[in-house]
Formats: C-alpha cells, sequence, structure tokens
C-alpha cells in the first residue's frame, strides 16, 4: 500500500515504513541509542529527501525513545538524577552546536562534514568498544574476576560531589556535564540523538552500569530531540507528520521488543552488539565516500541544501 | 479608431488551414493520502476549413510541471575521497516534463521552431548565462536530465502520439507518484515539415486534498503548532505502546 508524505511529496510504501521503525524502535530498547545514525542513511535511501529525513527522525526517535523509557523506569533502570545534569549539558551543547553548524553550512560543504563525522567517531567508537567487550567476554570465559576500573579516580578529586544512586556512584558533577555537553554538540553538528556517543561515555568514562546506562541515555535523548523537532519544524517546515507517524508507530512497538531482549541478555553481549553494528555503519559511509559513486551529479532545490 | 482597424486587420487574416481540437480525460489531479501516480488521457483532431494541405503532419503533446532554481552538484574525488566540488546553478528547470511525439522529434520539429516554442526537454531546461562556473555546462545540463529521466520526472516518447486517418490523434501520460502541486501546462502542437502549424494550450490543475493539505497548509502557517502537535503525537503513542506492552504482560 503507497502513501504520499504531504512534506516530502514523494509517494512510499507504507509497510516498509513501518518496518524501519520497527527495526529501529528494536534497536533503541536494545542499546539505549535513539537508532538515527541508522534511519537517516535507510531514508534517503528510500526516496525522503534529505532535509526531510533528518527532520522527521527526530521526531520518531522523541516516540521511541519514550516508550522504551517508560519500560525502563518499570524496571528502575533510569537514573534521573545524572538524566538531568546530563541534559543541562547537553542542551548547553546543542545550543552552541547548532550556531557552528548554521556557520559552516553558510561555507558550503556541510554534508562532507557531516559524513566525515560520523566515520570518524563511529569508526572510534565502534572498534573501542568492540575491543573492550571482547577482552571482557574472554575475561568471563576464562573464569578470571573482572578487573577494578581505576578510570574513576579523575571523577572522585574533583569538587561538586553527589551521590547517584541508582548507578551506585558518588562522583562530582562536573564529569557528566561535560560528557553531556559534549554529546550535545557533536549530536546538534551530525542531527542525531547521541546516543551512540552518550552510551559508550556514560560507561567507559562514567562508570555507570550498562543496565542503567540505556535508560538513562534514552532519558535524556527524548529532550535533545524534542528540541530539534521543534527547530526543524519552526525553522524549516520539514517535519512529515504522516511519515513520522508511519516510523513511529512500528518504532514505539520495536522499542517494546527491543528492551525485552536486553534485559535478557549479558552487559558484554549486549556492547559487542552495538559495536558490531556502529562499526558496519562507520564501513558503509566509509564506502561511500571512497568508492566511486554510480552516478557523480545530483540535484537539489536551490533554496535548500 | 485604431482598435476598429486593427479588428479589420484580425478579420482579413486568412483562417488557419488547420486548427486542433483537444481535449483530456481529466483537469485536476487530486492528491490524496494513497496518491500512486496518474495516468492522464489526451486526445483530439485536426479540423480542417479545406483539403488537408502538403507536407508531413506531426503531432506533439508536453506536459510541464512548475519550474523552479536548482543546484546540479558534481563529486570528483578530491584527498583520496569523492566530495562535491561543482556545482552549476540552474535558473529554472520543470519538476516535471513530458513529450509525446508522432514521429521522431527531429524530423517533425526544425530546430528553430523548437527555439521558438521550447518544445524538448533541453529547451524547457532554462540556463542562460550558467557558462563560466563550471567548465563542462553540457555534461551537467546532460546529468539533470538523465537523473530525473531515471526518476520518471522527464520522459519523452517519441512516437507515442498515435495518429490515425491524418485527423484524430491521442496519447497518455505516466504522472509519476512523486508529483509537486502546481498548474501544470499541457501544449499540443500540429506541425508540417517542421512547421508549427497551430498549437493548443490548456492546464491540469495537481493539488493535494484532504489531510495531505491540512497537513501541508498547517505545517508553513503554524509551525509551532504543527511542532507541538509531532510531539504530542510522538509522546502519545510512545505511552500508549508501553501502556498496552504492560497490560499484555500482566
Amino acid at each position: 500500500m503507497h502513501i504520499y508524505l504531504p512534506i516530502a511529496e514523494v509517494s512510499v510504501n507504507a509497510f516498509l515504513l513501518l518496518g524501519l521503525g520497527g527495526l529501529v524502535g528494536i534497536l533503541s530498547g536494545m542499546f539505549g541509542v535513539g537508532g538515527g545514525f541508522i534511519l537517516t542513511p535507510l531514508l534517503f535511501f528510500i526516496g525522503i529527501p534529505p532535509a526531510v529525513a533528518v527532520a522527521t527522525q527526530a521526531n520518531q526517535i522523541v516516540a521511541s525513545s519514550f516508550s522504551g523509557v517508560l519500560a525502563h523506569l518499570a524496571r528502575r533502570t533510569v537514573d534521573l538524577k545524572m538524566g538531568f545534569i546530563l541534559l543541562i549539558g547537553g542542551l548547553a551543547g546543542a545550543g552552541i552546536g547548532v550556531q557552528v553548524f548554521n556557520i559552516l553550512k553558510a561555507k558550503g560543504q556541510v554534508d562532507l562534514l557531516v559524513q566525515l563525522c560520523y566515520v570518524i567517531f563511529l569508526g572510534i567508537i565502534g572498534l573501542l568498544m568492540f575491543i573492550e567487550s571482547w577482552n571482557a567476554i574472554r575475561r568471563a570465559k576464562a573464569g578470571a574476576p573482572p578487573p577494578k576500573r581505576t578510570k574513576r579516580g579523575w571523577a572522585q578529586t574533583m569538587p561538586f560531589k553527589a551521590r547517584f544512586r541508582t548507578s551506585g556512584l558518588y562522583i562530582s558533577v562536573i564529569p557528566p556535564i561535560l560528557v553531556g555537553f559534549l554529546v550535545g554538540f557533536l549530536s546538534a553538528i551530525m542531527g542525531v540523538g547521541g546516543g551512540f556517543i552518550m552510551v559508550p561515555a556514560m560507561i567507559y568514562m562514567l562508570g555507570m552500569p550498562t543496565k542503567v546506562v540505556i535508560g538513562t541515555s534514552l532519558f535524556q535523548i527524548i529532550f535533545v530531540t524534542a528540541f530539534s523537532t521543534i527547530l526543524h519544524a519552526v525553522t524549516n517546515q520539514t517535519v512529515d507528520l504522516m511519515l513520522a507517524v508511519l516510523l513511529l508507530v512500528g518504532g514505539v512497538i520495536g522499542a517494546q521488543f527491543g528492551t525485552q531482549i536486553g534485559t535478557r541478555m549479558k552487559a558484554e553481549q549486549l556492547r559487542i552488539l552495538l559495536a558490531l553494528m556502529v562499526i558496519v555503519v562507520c564501513g558503509k559511509l566509509a564506502l561511500d565516500l571512497l568508492l566511486m559513486p554510480s552516478e557523480l551529479y545530483s540535484i537539489a532545490s536551490a533554496g535548500g541544501n | 479608431m485604431i482598435r476598429f482597424l486593427s479588428f479589420l486587420f484580425l478579420l482579413a487574416l486568412p483562417a488557419a488551414a488547420e486548427e486542433i481540437v483537444a481535449d483530456m480525460s481529466q483537469t485536476r489531479v487530486s492528491i490524496t493520502a494513497n496518491f500512486d501516480g496518474s495516468e492522464i488521457l489526451i486526445f483530439g483532431a485536426v479540423s480542417r476549413q479545406a483539403a488537408a494541405p502538403e507536407g508531413e503532419l506531426g503531432v506533439i503533446i508536453t506536459v510541464e510541471g512548475p519550474s523552479e532554481p536548482i543546484t546540479v552538484r558534481k563529486k570528483n574525488k578530491a584527498y583520496g575521497i569523492w566530495i562535491n566540488t561543482e556545482a552549476l546553478e540552474v535558473d529554472s528547470a520543470p519538476a516535471f516534463y513530458a513529450v509525446a511525439t508522432s514521429g521522431p522529434m527531429d524530423q517533425i520539429l526544425s530546430g528553430t521552431e523548437d527555439l521558438r516554442y521550447k518544445v524538448s526537454i533541453e529547451k524547457a531546461i532554462r540556463a542562460v548565462g550558467v557558462a563560466g562556473s563550471v567548465e563542462d555546462v553540457a555534461g551537467f545540463l546532460d546529468a539533470l536530465i538523465r537523473v530525473r529521466t531515471n526518476n520518471d520526472l522527464y520522459q519523452l516518447r517519441e512516437g507515442g502520439v498515435r495518429v490515425s486517418e491524418n485527423t484524430l490523434f491521442d496519447t497518455s501520460f505516466k504522472l509519476p507518484s512523486n508529483l509537486v502541486e502546481g498548474d501544470y501546462r499541457t501544449r499540443i502542437f500540429l506541425t508540417r515539415d517542421g512547421a508549427v502549424v497551430d498549437n493548443f494550450e490548456t492546464s491540469i490543475a495537481v493539488s493535494k486534498v484532504g489531510l495531505e493539505k491540512f497537513l501541508y497548509g498547517l505545517a508553513h502557517e503554524q509551525p509551532l503548532i504543527y511542532a507541538l502537535l509531532s510531539l504530542v503525537i510522538a509522546i502519545a503513542a510512545g505511552w500508549m505502546a508501553s501502556a498496552f506492552f504492560r497490560y499484555i504482560r500482566s
């Protein structure tokens, strides 16, 4: 069944969109990522104009993240206090990120910058996570006790310490604000919720337990993506409600299943799967840059980008 | 007085030897939620006061969507990766352009007539004053036509108009599903030995209706309300899915 999207002005198969939304929803619930870094390229591929795809997937991520957060709240795996502190840094970072984005856009080549950002960050994060979780799985098989984290020292020497009961941490609030700021900044430039940066940052930089990380990441993604949905809708009129509804119906259902799958898996397995997925997307984007495209030319309306 | 004289002058002109009488299956295309392209039948006849004159008869029918300025970009290899390096600004190119003819284009329409009436796809694209921004302007324009032809947005069907008894003609156009709104100018040209004898012009109104129209209007006139509506729907959907699954599990 085909459906005409009023803002994108193309007609696409409704079941395809439901399926795509569902797939991304499962990933969202499992790993605590918004899924924007996978959904956006997929939407380009089925012929949605890039500006509409970027803006609309932000709205769909609000829905799947909200659905996922409710499931995590029921399991008490959301550190609300940490979430709010990350959010303070995140919104500040996003605000500055949008300014930087506009400056770069005026100079042209912003597409290339976004692509390079994707390849570099996805590559680094995916590889680091893969190595770490691979080692963790090998240790678990060998029966050796996991090594004590040594990185926590720097977060404890700073002032403004606070107790994060859900995460079982007693650390300074400065590192979470800095992490939030960095993620907010990058997500504004790359046009994603930032879950794939936030999740590893919380695990490796803040030392939070993986189970809590996912719910907390989803919690702050809701606000960041809601903010960018409003921004896109008001400034560019590129949010396609019809497209969003189809994606999010699939997305919210997928997110529930994803949460179920996630709670049944071991933390190391979850991390290694996310790492593999990030590496695959990174590889695909890198190939796009390296291989000669089949069509060298592209057409854009002069007003948009 | 001048008006009267010019009126007399008009009367004195001989009536065209051949005229087009034409109609089409529909003059409105409504884009509904399940719009999946549309087919339009255009048909007509050549009306003559006298016997048919000499020369090869040709019928050309064009359908042209709204035009807008566009940018054509070309990727080149730089620093080991493929990036957009060259761009050509085209003054105006139709979002949709279809040409159907009764025979090979170069046989039934001369170059000068094509230039005057802008019939072929190449002529429908207005790209004056673009030379200089890139070296290979022709390559960019070819690419524009190639990309849009692959998306069914530009169509050239030589021999797509059926002419019977040298009088009746008909053809059909497939409007693709990725159509934009606007008035689609429809022209019919009657040619003899490559020269245009008569032309006929009408238009097809393509517009969104119902929910499509409402959403598009709201997004452009009340963007903040539209944004909040999107968020409310997103949050409500997230909450409902969560509540539903909790209900199933309990």
